[in-house]
């Protein structure tokens, strides 16, 4: 039996789930969007425990409720139960047996056969890798980080600059470093927190035996999705490895990268955004505003949701590409970028190719590309040249 | 056959209505014990005028109409005993105005608490409302509906004490402002000097129409709280601790928990009050004061006050209190339920008796929480029992244990609060029938077809 | 049974009885000092089985070493004297009592012991407790329950301290290194005076961080800094150790700040008095007390018990003054960080 079985009842629907620490708005983005009570933690979770004593039936719509969770955190954080740790845990393991009964939703169907059979969940071929990344140095054995691209860098246009800024930077950096190159395959973070552990158990298999016959010591993540599986979970799996997210080296070495900042960006306001992977879920504040903080001129200003209680963008759990949360316009993206755009900043900072593709394409939505300019940390420090 | 689901499509956006399997069953239930029953349709209007075109519908084709905010009461309040149409409210969630001169908030029935809380300590640091101890998604509206009890109940009375006026859709459809607001522009009384037409929907368990917006009185928040406790070993002495404390005018809010686990609280019955100021000084002088008005129970070793640490403190001082909702999960089963009468607070004594014997009876575990309301002239006294919602034998004993206690408390002085349908049962049965022939009469009056909130408050 | 081990001889030749005279809360001259310890002795009533504050102290100003601290809290209760109201007393027995929710490390013979204290959890890390770190026990189980003294209740601690020990020993711990000082009190003084054996070796942290400081000498840098110490109840039941502080301060380039409410006569944090006696006794030896440590201008101030810590550290802070737990004070003196800070009240809001 799975443990969520045994425990999933204890939830008493009190709501907390819903909230930031200071209750000032809904903070879990499914209830955002949906606000059906069916849609937050709570409700999720008696369904979730109604499916398994067959008081509510598996639909396409039961599915979806739980698909739609973007393993965010919030309700971990804000739940007052001692079992609030293991939550987004119980919802993952419902949807592995979702999973193993064959009963998902079409869209994340798709994504996961398209993990299964390319090794990324956007049907490409490694051959149909982004020219900007395979220009990239591959790594070889002394050299000193494995720059881990992950899916989205890779396949998605829309993170060009991020790309292309974090090389500068780890170049600027005097650092060494090289990709896996078409060897490249997904991390599995989504495709676990979807529920299909088995196949996000190959990945990191796969993806493992690749760093062992390279030797490589230290990872660096551009997503925070595979900072998150590889911190976690790759070391328990008998290779153990030092990994990082860029926002930590762009911190790290903020000196040197600073150093070669020329123009004067006074007055530059930036908010930045936490991702769910990198916050809630590995506790990184500070290090990433760091990485911005360290460099003169700009501003930084917070939303009134940030760290623990930063609103995810809606596009975890796969949903940067599944998108059960889009369509409205109380989808999370597009309240976030309204309320970074309220803060008077100009830039919105990301750390995550997932949150970068999701606020940017909500910027436009909502008619705010004259206001607010999408960007990651790199690119920010990249900007202020 | 008329298509209900499309007429409401027609009326609110089609993203705000279900008539799904998931959404029925997620509204049909309450955290508590009452019986399931899944209404047919689940519907979150955003204006009153979508409010006023589904009760219109709603009265044209004889169909249920269930109001519900927080859906928090435990008691079962808004369960659809008869199907039909669950309005969900939380998408009217606007705070309309906060008149600062006038101390009060306009805002709309689906508020909830947090976010008032929230408001006003960003803008307005100097106002508060009485905020239940309920999760902070209990609406303001729902909260008082039932009468609920705040931070403030100790020194102003019950939440809908609190209230400055409504606008209420009528269960016949039309919309009407009662109070001030109904002459002025100024929400600053929900009767006075006019007939209190108010109390129509204060206790009615939404069988009288449906609280689009409401202006609650806001007050004083000083600048700095502070929290004490006192504890006893006699339960007899309890009541005169709360008068002595009540009556010196100088503390905020005052409960009194009993309660068998963590081991700390066994044993004793921990009153804890808490009391405000704008400078140490007041508070420090409130301290004293209230530290002497107990002198003769510490002195004679009954009672003492205990030195709170940081970290103590913290938990108690925050509002609402998360330790009240924790209590569902001691048992590690989810759940848990009282049964609240509004009582004389000289029964304590005899109520916390009953309390531990029930427990000890149904085996369970058991907590209550006394709260005092208006400086003393009553009391709320919980007879709060967990429950494991995955052992059906728990549940059963814990609504067996509920049923006895509401019993006994009804039989020693109390009325039950928010009561559920068999405590409407049982308290129906006790009223004067004078008076229960009066509100079938002003019910009928207002829903002449029944379709509000239909269930409760009915004479079978 | 367990019974308090007195030598009732010792006080019949004593002229000068300090133990009475030198008290800080009751005032006696030497001739009723003499005639109401009789009293004490003979047991009849005398006022101060009221009038004590549970200070602890006379144990210290014995010069015969003869606990008549003890001797008056095991009068008290046999007299049925409640120095405490009765509520308060039944919340710390029952807080207290073992209910199997304790926590064991990786044990070594050595091991710490955190007592009932969970600001331990956060203060014994670093290169100090390299080798102990997850060598450690915590929880009611390994509690020393030596505070049932202020509580009348010496009943309780020969019904709970012998199984306390043996809970112990059964971990195959041979050293028990007390952070909480009223531990190393427990088992060197208190479980002595009472004939109840203690099978394993107990270090106070003083001497335990006084080796490692010695072992560490190279990454020791002197702190440079003055402190007003916060001598707590305990350490009267062990004035010895207050020598391995003076030690301790020395390794670490700390001066001691001589100052009135320290060594002998220092101060109680008043907390357990505010519980006994009410607020303005309290108040009253908290502001002679903050206003003595102010008046050496600290760079810190130093604490000892976690207890006190709790009760003064807050007011400390908000005269202006840094409080810190002297395993702090060593951290910084290898190059670490202060770990236990005030929490900020702004938790649950």
């Amino acid at each position: 039996m799975k443990r969520y079985q045994s425990q999933i009842h204890r939830c008493f629907r009190c709501g907390y789930c819903k909230f930031p620490t200071d209750y000032s708005a809904y903070n879990c983005p499914a209830y955002s969007r949906f606000r059906f009570d069916t849609y937050s933690t709570g409700g999720r979770l008696w369904l979730i425990y109604a499916w398994l004593k067959g008081e509510v039936p598996w639909s396409e719509h039961l599915a979806e409720i739980l698909y739609t969770c973007t393993t965010c955190k919030n309700c971990v954080e804000q739940c007052p139960m001692k079992f609030a740790p293991e939550i987004v845990d119980w919802i993952i393991e419902a949807r592995s047996d979702m999973v193993e009964q064959g009963k998902i939703p079409a869209r994340v169907k798709r994504f996961l056969e398209s993990v299964y059979n390319y090794g990324n969940p956007l049907k490409k071929t490694a051959a149909e890798r982004l020219p900007w990344t395979k220009g990239l140095k591959k790594y070889k054995e002394g050299t000193q980080y494995l720059l881990f691209l992950g899916c989205l860098a890779s396949y998605e246009e829309a993170t060009r600059e991020m790309v292309e800024n974090c090389v500068k930077a780890l170049d600027e950096a005097g650092v060494s470093y090289g990709t896996l190159g078409d060897d490249e395959t997904c991390c599995g973070n989504e495709v676990y927190a979807m529920g299909e552990m088995e196949l996000s158990k190959q990945l990191a298999e796969k993806n493992i035996s690749k760093f062992k016959e390279l030797g490589v010591k230290s990872v660096i993540t551009l997503c925070p999705h595979g900072y998150n599986i590889m911190k976690n979970q790759y070391q328990n799996m008998g290779y153990p490895f030092e990994v990082l997210h860029y926002s930590q080296v762009l911190a790290k070495h903020a000196d040197e990268i600073a150093r070669k900042v020329e123009g004067e960006v006074k007055g530059k306001k930036v908010t930045y955004h936490d991702p769910c992977y990198l916050g809630r879920h590995n506790k990184l504040y500070e290090t990433p505003r760091k990485a911005i903080a360290a460099h003169n001129g700009f501003e930084l200003v917070e939303m009134p949701r940030n760290r623990r209680d930063a609103f995810c963008c809606g596009g975890g759990s796969g949903n940067f590409i599944n998108d059960y949360l889009a369509g409205s316009k109380d989808s999370p993206a597009r309240i976030r970028v309204r309320e970074a755009a309220e803060t008077g900043a100009g830039i919105l900072a990301v750390a995550c190719p997932g949150c970068l593709i999701m606020l940017k394409e909500a910027v436009k939505t909502e008619n705010l590309e004259d206001r607010l300019q999408v960007m990651d940390l790199a690119t920010v420090i990249a900007k202020s040249k | 056959m008329i298509d209900i689901y499309n007429e409401l499509t027609s009326i609110v956006d089609k993203d705000f209505v279900s008539n799904k399997p998931e959404e029925l069953y997620i509204y049909g239930r309450d955290p508590g014990l009452m019986p399931a029953h899944e209404p047919e349709y689940v519907v979150m209007p955003s204006t009153v005028e979508e409010v006023q075109a589904i009760v219109r519908l709603a009265n044209r084709e004889k169909i249920a109409i269930v109001p519900k905010g927080g859906g928090l009461s435990l008691t079962g309040l808004v369960i659809p005993q008869k199907g039909g149409i669950l309005l969900d409210m939380k998408k009217m969630d606007r705070i309309i105005e906060i008149n600062e001169k006038g101390s009060y908030a306009l805002i709309e029935g689906g508020t909830t608490h947090g976010a008032l809380k929230s408001h006003l300590l960003k803008n307005y640091p100097h106002l508060r409302h009485s905020i239940p101890d309920s999760p902070p998604i209990a609406t303001v509206v729902a909260n008082a509906v039932i009468h609920g009890q705040g931070r403030l109940t100790q020194q102003r009375g019950f939440n809908s004490d609190m209230v400055c006026g409504l606008e209420v859709v009528l269960p016949t459809g039309e919309v009407c402002k009662i109070g001030t607001s109904a002459v002025s522009d100024y929400w600053f009384s929900k009767g006075a000097p006019l007939p209190d037409l108010s109390s129509l929907f204060f206790g009615w368990c939404g069988t009288t129409g449906i609280i689009t917006k409401m202006a609650v009185k806001l007050y004083p928040c000083k600048k700095l709280r502070d929290v004490m406790l006192f504890l006893t070993d006699r339960a007899e002495l309890v009541p005169d601790i709360m008068l002595k404390l009540g009556r010196t005018e100088m503390i905020e809010d005052l409960v009194v928990t009993a309660q068998p686990i963590p081991l700390r609280y066994a044993g004793n019955y921990y009153i804890l009050f808490y009391i405000t100021g704008d400078s140490e000084e007041e508070l420090e002088y409130k301290r004293k004061y209230c530290w002497h008005t107990l002198w003769e129970y510490f002195e004679k070793r009954d009672g003492g006050f205990v030195s709170l640490v940081p970290e103590m403190k913290a938990p108690l001082l925050s509002m609402p209190s998360k330790d009240t909702t924790r209590f569902a999960d001691v048992s590690k089963g989810g759940g848990f339920e009282y049964s609240g009468p509004i009582a004389p607070i000289e029964k304590y004594a005899v109520y916390v008796k009953k309390l531990e014997e029930l427990a000890v009876k149904y085996n369970l575990y058991y907590s209550s929480a006394a709260r005092m309301i208006d400086g003393g002239h009553s009391m709320m006294f919980s007879f709060s029992y967990t429950f494991n919602r995955a052992d059906a034998q728990t549940m059963k004993r814990a609504k067996q244990a509920l049923d006895e206690a509401a019993e006994y408390a009804l039989d020693n002085g109390g009325v039950m609060w928010k009561p559920n349908l068999d405590e409407q049962k049982i308290t129906i049965r006790k009223m004067d029938p004078n008076t229960l022939e009066l509100m079938t009469r002003i019910k009928k009056l207002l829903d002449p077809n029944g379709i509000m909130n239909p269930g409760n408050w009915e004479v079978l | 049974m367990y019974e308090l081990i007195f030598d009732r001889e010792k006080c019949a030749r004593c002229k000068s009885i300090p133990c009475m005279t030198k008290c800080q809360y009751i005032k006696l001259d030497t001739v009723t000092a003499k005639k109401e310890w009789q009293k004490v002795l003979d047991g009849e009533d005398s006022f101060i089985l009221e009038a004590c504050t549970t200070c602890y102290a006379c144990n210290e100003y014995c010069p015969h070493g003869n606990n008549p601290f003890y001797m008056i809290v095991d009068r008290q209760e046999k007299k049925g004297i409640l120095p405490s109201p009765r509520p308060i007393i039944t919340m710390w027995v029952n807080q207290c009592e073992p209910v199997g929710k304790f926590t064991v490390g990786l044990l070594q013979e050595k091991a710490l012991s955190y007592c009932f204290l969970a600001h331990f959890n956060v203060l014994a890390h670093g290169k100090l407790f390299e080798d102990l770190e997850y060598s450690a026990v915590y929880g009611q189980e390994f509690f020393c329950n030596a505070v049932y003294l202020h509580y009348a209740k010496t009943s309780l601690i020969k019904e709970r301290l012998p199984k306390i020990i043996e809970n112990i020993r059964k971990q195959g711990i041979k050293e028990l290194v007390c952070l909480h000082d009223e531990c190393y009190a427990t088992y060197t003084s208190l479980a002595p005076a009472y004939g109840i054996e203690v099978p394993f070796h107990p270090i106070h942290y003083y001497d335990y961080l006084i080796e490692k400081l010695k072992a560490l000498k190279d990454k020791v840098k002197p702190l440079g800094l003055k402190v007003a110490y916060q001598r707590n109840c305990s350490t009267r039941l062990i004035p010895e150790v207050d020598k391995s502080l003076d030690e301790l301060f020395n390794l670490i380039g700390v001066e001691r700040a001589v100052r009135k409410y320290d060594r002998k006569n220092a101060l109680c944090c008043a907390e357990i008095i505010r519980m006994a006696k009410g607020p303005e006794l309290a108040d009253e030896l908290q502001k002679k007390n903050l206003d003595d440590m102010q008046s050496v201008k600290p760079d810190y101030v130093v604490f000892n018990c976690p207890a006190c810590w709790d009760s003064l550290a807050t007011k400390v802070a908000e005269r202006g003054m840094k409080p810190i737990h002297v395993i702090d004070l060593c951290r910084l003196a290898v190059g670490e960080e202060q770990s236990l800070n005030l929490e900020k009240m702004e938790a649950e809001v």
